[in-house]
Order: structure tokens, then C-alpha cells, then sequence
């Protein structure tokens, strides 16, 4: 499937080539450090009060009996955080610690730093907190419609903003509908938060080594709140244990400076599980209406749509999410005229924010369902009515703005048609009785399981939108053939510090590449997020080895009297390609340091106005999705049997790591599809552990099969686009459509649950 | 935390025979292998048996060692991930985790590899299903498990050849 017209025969440790991960032998040995591996001569451990309800007002709070437990060494709340009294990504409306309101179940209170984890759950417990338990605002359309009190000073709309582009009197002739809803999912990496806070003797500072997304977000966020300058709060990335979305907002980390500068000694913190469902962002829960216009051929004349994100107690990133989900309304189809409504509202709900899709999925589960309803009404074939409609380069947006980015949507749909299928019937050849939908003596009678078959095409835009300065910053530095490669970007397991020493290797021509401490010692490379990190920190590093390599060229150019000009990488050697001269880059570079750094800026983006026009995306990629299921329709139990998929990717620059994103990120879809919900009731969570919030194991994975569309991306620093959350976006809408072709039902939520199958 | 009820036992782990001073009788052996001997390669993920993430094994049995009271393991040889094989020189099933791409957060990743020491010792040549059953105890929540089941049939096919 990929373009056979791009090189394949790379150097190993190249870009192109499936080059392992450097910290590879360190994590299957477990010498690898985790955040939560880390410790320190005289460390305490931290813990965090939590509210148990909803919403409720604080009327007193005595921590006098923490102090009792032996081993306490300090015990905090509001009174004590010196800086700004709340944090937050887009609006800074969280508390450190909740003083007079709660507004969810598991918002922090107080901390407390004790010399084992056991007399600080002591602690806790002896702090008493006296509530006045109000009634929570837990329906999303309440916020919408105005008719429940602010529960926060800023009131319970986030954000609104609407889409009117065209002719807004279009109607048929042929007229789809339905509306959609979403359930909370939990990005459950599987690295618990922790961080290690060290303070600077006389506490004039601190160093918070700590799993994150964002080491320079977060440190603007925790000076703020320490009322230190930004230079006093030193971060450097614990090692990372997945992140997924859930690290790219604040959870611990300025409660452990707090500990630490307040004890003078190093602080641990380390969430549990429970706390950890509780303790950060979450995806957003979502409904939506839409209705699709089209002419009798099965080609979109109108889409409408209104979206209502629950965006919980706090703002995190739900302004951005909603504008994600609202100008991804028409999926990757052509469509000119579009009427989109969205909120994105406060609730008493848990808080929520990014998670790998962000704002996409949601869309796309919408508008995928929408396509098949639409091939139904029509007479088409699923994918027949998805070619009919498919984006191209050079389309535009519901918002106006022209598709620039390589856009083969009608190829992935081809190709994704010509992948092969399941070879093993309902049940196998093996009759395995683990093949069985809920696996070995679940399924009743084999003879009623049905196979069904569904598709899902998505657009994800990459990197951030609406006007923010999106950059990354690298330093390079070369000496004796040897390139120490300096950066912020977190490690987060995407493999990043693999393509980093690609990029080196290719650019400089060296075998041997440092990667230096990830920490904020160098500018900032903005988030493992949205896609962004292969674009954006890879484009830093790319360009910062260029700044380098032309330094070095200079030099050779000079010591032999050639042009510059000339001069190219081949191999480990710098050659002239005029007079033949070959230099081994160790050579070019002995006996001096070339140091340069490189800020990656991707092109400005705009503001959407109040109709949703401009130009507000960067960039955008593509996938299709199709997955085979197996269903007993009695007992509502559904195997996965298969998922294939076809992605637009610019450039394969490790295989073998686009791989591994397109495998986990359809998981993750899957789990989304069937299986994975946070379950509140009335704000409380009833399911915030392993037993109850079920994950996708070995035994719940289909076989992937996967194909890549390689077309070099222009605007792309390599040409290649981020892989991360395609997978993820159109692999949850084509699981359920699979669903739906084997037992006919309309199926409008995820997850599906039994009861739906059953009795939907 | 030196309180009533604390005492002094011994474990023995990985071949050699510590003490464990002051502890709580309560704690886990997860966390006293991590916070009292120093062995963070086991991880903790779900303090509930769920995740595998904690797996080691005493006796040889393969046990997630947050459910297990480090005091109930005392007589008993415990085998951790640090005791699969010296720093630097993987075992056979830790390369292949390597070369398959099976690590990419790599939290999840020791209790994977000493589950699949444990499975490829019981079941030197295992069927997919049988992979995909015997360890499903543990979660990934990165790899979708892909390059994981080709690390360990790589492992199988390596070892049949071997012979």
C-alpha cells in the first residue's frame, strides 16, 4: 500500500528506517526511571484531600487532627498557596485548593506531607471538613438553556460559537437525521501521576521533576501559583508513562512544590488509581443533533448540527475541544453550506479536557453515522456515497478555509476496500471457543452470533488552532562526529526520542547522537499534543542540525577552498559535489563546537469570527477505518474480530513506530466503542477503578491490518504528518457501524453497551 | 513509620536474602520491594490486581505483587524483573520486546516480560489465542498489543530453532 516511489533502502538509524527506541533496553529491564521511581535522601511523601461531593459549600475545614499522626510533617489548603489562587490552560479558573465551593467529586482540598503513605492517608482522614451540600447541576443542557444558577463566578457556558456558511435555506431533497451521544472516557495511561519536588536550599526555588505533556506550560502555571518568577521553578521530565491528553493539564505539580518549599525537604507524590480517575481531565461526554441535505445522487448540499460538550466543573481546554468538534461537523466530504451550533458548558461533572482526538471524535462518530444513514436513504454503497463526497486539496471547510494539506481521501477509501478480511469464519476454523463474542462460555449457541461490517473515514486538523504561536525549540550542537541534540519535548512513549536521532543522523551525518536532559533548559517545544510533536520539535531539530551542518560546510568550504554551495551529506562524509572532495564529518567537525538553536513557528492561524469563518487550522490529516465484528444479539455481547485501516501520513519516517500508533490508537477506539465509560450519577463516579472501568486487553484486540498512503505533506517540515490520533478518530464510528450491519439496529451512543445491542 | 506490630523479616529476592527493617505489617510486597529494597523495575498501576503491570514470582507462580503481603512472602524465592537478567544484557524475551516494537511508554513493560517468561516456560510454543489468553492479565494502554504478541511468537520460533 505505501508509495513504493519513496526511497526504502535508508541506513539503519536514519529517517525512513524502523530505527529502535533508545530507551528501549532501559524499559524492558526496568531500570528505566518513571516519574514515580524517582526519590531523594530525606524524602516525604504528599497526599491530597478531596471532596466527596459534587458540589457543596465549605463552611469550615480544621486540620488539627492531621497533625496528631505521627510522621506528619505538613499540612496545607488555600491559606497557603502564596501565588495566584487558581491555574488552569486557556482560563485560570481551577483552584489550587477548593476553600469555599467543591464543584466535583475528587477536587482537592487540602495536602498533606508525611514520611510514609500510610500516616498521610492517616492524615487525611483526620481532617474534618464541614459541607453544605448543594444540589449539583449534572445536565449539560441546563448550562445550555440558562436555567440553573452559575456554579462558578464565570458562569456555566464556556463557550459558544456557531458555523453559518452559505446558503442557509438549503433543505433536501433527501434528509438525514439523528442525534449522537458520547460517554466519558479515561485516557488510563497506565503511569500513575507522580512527580519529585526538590527545593532550592533557603526555598527561593524548586526543581519538580515530573510526567507531563508541557514542561514550560506547566511551569508558568506552578510560578504563577508559587508567586515565583518563572526561572525559580525548574522542570525536567520524569519519565512518562503514556499521557494521552491527561497530562497536559496541571494535577499534582504545584501541590508537591507547596509540600516541598513548605517542609524544606523533597516531596514524592504519587496518585492511585481511584485518584487518578478523579484527579485530571477527561475526553469531553458529548451530544449531538445532525441532519444532512443532499441531492438524490447522495452528494452533501447541507449539514446541520448542534454540539453540547460537558465540559465539567473546570475550563481546561473545552473552548479549543468545542471548536475542534464543531469545524470537524462535515467529516472529510465536500460541503459548502453548513448551520453548526455549539456549546461547550460547566457542569458538576468531572472536569474535562484533551484526550488523543480531541474534540474529533466526537464529530466524527456524528458524521460517520450520518454517511451511512445517508447511503440508506440514497441507495448507495457506504463507501460509495463517502467517494461520491470525498474531500480534495483545494476544498473548503465549513469555515471557509481552503483544505492546503495533501487530502487522498478517495484513495484511502480505495485501498482501505482492497484490504483483505477476516480468513476465519464466525467462531474460526479452530472453533476456539475464545473466538466467541465475551469470549469462552459466554456465547450461548454459535449459530446466532452475526458478522457485520462497518466503515468510518475521518479529518483531524494538527497542531494548535485559532491564532496561538505554536512553536518548538531545539538546540543542536556538533563536535569531533558526535551531535547532542537539546529539547523540551516530552517523551510521552510516542518515540520521539527516536525520531530525534534520526533527524540528526540524516541531517548531520553522524551515527552517534546525544540526547541531552528533557527539562526547561531550553526553549519551549509546546505539547505532546494534538499530533504535533514530528511536525513541530521534529521541524526544530531538522532545523537546528541544518543551522549546524551549513556552519560545517563553511567551514570545509573554507579549510579546502570550495563553495559551500556544493557541499551535501552522503553517508558519515560531507562530499563536494563539484570537485568530488569527500570529508568524513567527524573530520569537518574535529577540534570545535557548532551550537545552534532552532524555534519551529508553523504558519499563523486566525480566529474564527462570529459566523465560525477563518482560517483557524493549521493543517489537516486523514484515515479510514474498517472494522468486522462478531455479535450475539441476545446477550449484547460484541468480538472485534478485525480492524483495517488506511492513513494518510506524508512520509513514513519510522515505520515501525506509525505502526505501534496506529495499533494503540485503534484500541483506544475500540475501547471507546464498546467497552470504556466513566459512569456518574448525580456528579458521583461509580467506576473509577480497573475492576470497573473496563480497558481493552490482549483478548479484546482485533487483528489490525494496516496500510499507509505516503504523500510528502508541502508544508511539512519532513513531510510527514503526525500519526497519533487518526487512528483513534474514525476506528470508534467504524467498529459501531459494524455493529449496526449485524443486527440492524440504529445504536446512536458509545459505548454500546449489551443493554443497547439487546434492547436498543 | 516504627509503630507497634512493625518487625524485622526476610525476604528472599532474587537469589540474595534481605532484611526488611521497620515495616509495616501492612504493606504490599510491591511496595517494599520499590520503597524498601530499592527495586522500582516492578510497577504499580491499578493496586488491585487488574493491570499486571506489578507481576513477579514467588515460588516460580507467576502473582501481581500488590495483592501480596510482602510478610506473607517471607521463605518464599521471589523473582523480579531485575532478576531476569544483568544490566545491559537482555534476556531473549526483553530483546525481542525491543526489536518488536512492543515498547513504547514502556510502564507495562516489565510485568509483560516476566508474564511472558512465565508463559513461554509453561508453553514454550504457543498459539496466538494462547498468547492473547495468558496475558491478559496485563494491560497496555499504548501498543494495542500487536507488537507485543510478535515479540513473543519471535521468542517461540528463536527458542524452537535453538534446539
Amino acid at each position: 500500500m505505501t508509495d513504493t516511489a519513496l526511497p526504502t533502502d535508508v541506513r539503519p538509524g536514519r529517517l525512513g528506517h524502523s530505527t529502535l527506541r533508545p530507551d528501549g533496553v532501559a524499559k524492558v529491564q526496568g531500570t528505566f526511571q518513571f516519574s514515580g521511581d524517582l526519590t531523594a535522601d530525606g524524602v516525604l511523601w504528599g497526599a491530597t484531600l478531596r471532596s466527596p461531593h459534587p458540589y457543596a459549600r465549605i463552611l469550615r475545614i480544621d486540620v488539627s487532627g492531621a497533625w496528631k499522626i505521627n510522621g506528619v510533617e505538613a499540612v496545607i489548603t488555600a491559606a497557603d498557596v502564596p501565588g495566584v489562587m487558581t491555574y488552569g490552560l486557556i482560563d485560570q479558573d481551577q483552584p489550587v485548593f477548593a476553600s469555599d465551593v467543591v464543584r466535583f467529586v475528587g477536587e482537592p482540598i487540602a495536602a498533606v506531607a508525611a514520611n510514609h503513605p500510610d500516616a498521610c492517608r492517616r492524615a487525611l482522614d483526620a481532617i474534618v471538613v464541614e459541607y453544605e451540600v448543594l444540589e449539583p447541576l449534572t445536565d449539560p443542557e441546563k448550562a445550555v438553556d440558562g436555567s440553573f444558577e452559575p456554579i462558578h463566578p464565570l458562569g456555566n457556558v464556556f463557550r459558544q460559537q456557531r458555523i453559518v456558511r452559505g446558503d442557509q435555506t438549503i433543505e433536501g431533497p433527501i434528509v438525514v437525521e439523528g442525534t449522537y451521544e458520547l460517554g466519558m472516557q479515561d485516557q488510563a495511561f497506565l503511569g500513575l501521576e507522580a512527580a519529585l519536588a526538590v527545593p532550592d536550599a533557603g526555598g527561593t526555588g524548586v526543581e519538580l521533576h515530573v510526567a507531563t505533556q508541557w514542561l514550560h506550560e506547566d511551569r508558568k502555571q506552578i510560578a504563577a501559583c508559587l508567586g515565583m518568577a518563572d526561572e525559580k521553578v525548574r522542570l525536567v521530565l520524569g519519565g512518562v508513562g503514556g499521557a494521552f491528553g491527561a497530562r497536559e493539564d496541571i494535577s499534582l505539580q504545584v501541590h508537591t512544590c507547596l509540600l516541598a518549599l513548605r517542609t524544606s525537604r523533597p516531596v514524592r507524590m504519587a496518585y492511585s488509581r481511584h485518584e487518578s480517575f478523579l484527579g485530571h481531565v477527561h475526553r469531553h461526554p458529548c451530544r449531538i443533533f445532525m441532519r444532512h441535505h443532499a441531492d438524490h445522487d447522495g452528494r452533501l448540499r447541507r449539514v446541520e448540527a448542534r454540539f453540547v460538550f460537558d465540559g465539567g466543573a473546570y475550563a481546561s481546554t473545552s473552548s479549543a475541544v468545542l471548536v475542534n468538534g464543531i469545524t470537524h461537523a462535515q467529516g472529510p466530504y465536500k460541503c459548502e453550506n453548513a448551520t453548526v451550533d455549539g456549546w461547550a458548558v460547566r457542569t458538576n461533572n468531572l472536569p474535562c479536557g484533551a484526550m488523543r482526538g480531541f474534540g474529533v471524535v466526537q464529530a466524527c462518530f456524528a458524521h460517520e453515522a450520518q454517511m451511512d444513514k445517508l447511503a440508506v436513504a440514497v441507495g448507495l454503497d457506504p463507501l460509495e456515497v463517502r467517494l461520491r463526497n470525498a474531500m480534495e486539496t483545494g476544498d473548503r471547510l465549513i469555515t471557509g478555509q481552503v483544505v492546503e494539506s495533501v487530502a487522498p481521501v478517495q484513495r484511502l477509501i480505495r485501498e482501505l476496500a482492497a484490504m483483505p478480511l477476516p480468513g476465519e469464519p464466525v467462531g474460526g476454523h479452530d472453533r476456539d471457543p475464545m473466538r466467541l463474542p465475551g469470549g469462552a462460555g459466554r456465547t450461548a449457541d454459535v449459530g446466532n452470533v452475526r458478522r457485520g461490517i462497518g466503515w468510518a473515514v475521518s479529518i483531524k486538523n494538527l497542531m494548535y488552532s485559532e491564532g496561538f504561536d505554536d512553536y518548538s525549540t531545539a538546540r543542536v550542537r556538533l563536535a569531533d562526529g558526535v551531535a547532542t541534540v537539546k529539547f523540551a519535548t516530552a517523551e510521552v512513549g510516542q518515540g520521539f526520542v527516536t525520531l530525534a536521532g534520526q533527524i540528526a543522523r540524516s541531517v548531520l551525518g553522524v551515527d552517534n547522537v546525544v540526547l541531552d536532559q528533557i527539562d526547561t533548559q531550553v526553549g519551549s517545544a509546546g505539547s505532546t499534543s494534538a499530533s504535533r510533536q514530528t511536525w513541530m520539535s521534529g521541524g526544530a531539530v531538522d532545523g537546528a542540525c541544518r543551522l549546524v551542518r551549513e556552519r560545517m560546510f563553511e567551514r570545509v568550504a573554507l579549510l579546502h577552498g570550495v563553495d559551500p554551495l556544493g557541499l551535501v551529506i552522503e553517508g558519515t562524509e560531507v562530499v563536494d559535489t563539484v570537485s568530488g572532495l569527500r570529508v568524513e564529518v567527524s573530520e569537518a567537525s574535529a577540534g570545535i563546537e557548532f551550537d545552534e538553536t532552532f524555534e519551529h513557528h508553523h504558519r499563523p492561524t486566525e480566529d474564527l469570527d462570529e459566523f465560525g469563518q477563518g482560517n483557524c487550522h493549521t493543517a489537516f490529516a486523514f484515515a479510514a477505518h474498517r472494522a468486522v465484528v462478531d455479535v450475539d444479539p441476545e446477550l449484547g455481547l460484541v468480538k472485534v474480530v478485525q480492524v483495517a485501516t488506511v492513513q494518510d501520513i506524508g512520509r513514513a519516517l519510522n515505520p515501525l513506530s506509525i505502526t505501534g500508533q496506529i495499533e494503540g490508537g485503534i484500541a483506544q477506539g475500540v475501547g471507546l466503542a464498546v467497552m470504556e465509560e466513566i459512569i456518574q450519577v448525580n456528579g458521583h463516579v461509580k467506576n473509577a477503578s480497573f475492576t470497573d472501568y473496563l480497558l481493552p486487553t490482549f483478548l479484546d484486540m482485533p487483528d489490525v491490518v494496516i496500510g499507509l498512503v505516503e504523500e510528502p505533506e508541502p508544508q511539512a517540515p519532513l513531510g510527514a504528518k503526525g500519526v497519533g490520533e487518526p487512528p483513534t478518530v474514525s476506528s470508534t464510528p467504524a467498529v459501531v457501524a459494524a455493529i449496526r450491519d449485524a443486527i440492524g439496529k440504529d445504536l446512536t451512543r458509545v459505548p454500546v453497551r449489551p443493554t443497547d445491542i439487546v434492547f436498543g | 513509620m516504627t509503630e507497634p506490630g512493625n518487625l524485622i523479616y526476610t525476604l528472599h529476592v532474587n537469589g540474595q536474602s534481605s532484611d526488611v527493617r521497620d515495616a509495616w505489617i501492612g504493606e504490599s510486597l510491591l511496595y517494599v520491594l520499590r520503597e524498601r529494597l530499592g527495586l522500582m523495575g516492578s510497577k504499580g498501576a491499578c493496586e488491585q490486581g487488574e493491570c499486571g503491570s506489578c507481576s513477579v514470582l514467588v515460588d516460580g507462580e507467576l502473582v501481581c505483587s500488590c495483592l501480596v503481603l510482602a510478610a506473607g512472602a517471607v521463605g518464599q524465592q521471589i523473582t523480579t524483573i531485575e532478576g531476569v537478567a544483568p544490566a545491559g544484557a537482555p534476556s531473549d524475551v526483553q530483546q525481542a520486546f525491543v526489536d518488536a516494537g512492543a515498547v513504547q511508554c514502556g510502564f507495562c513493560t516489565p510485568g509483560l516480560i516476566m508474564a511472558t517468561h512465565s508463559l513461554l516456560e509453561r508453553s514454550p510454543e504457543p498459539t496466538e489465542y494462547e498468547i492473547r489468553e495468558e496475558l491478559s492479565g496485563n494491560i497496555c494502554r499504548c501498543t494495542g498489543y500487536g507488537r507485543i504478541i510478535e515479540a513473543v511468537q519471535r521468542v517461540a520460533v528463536a527458542r524452537r530453532g535453538a534446539q
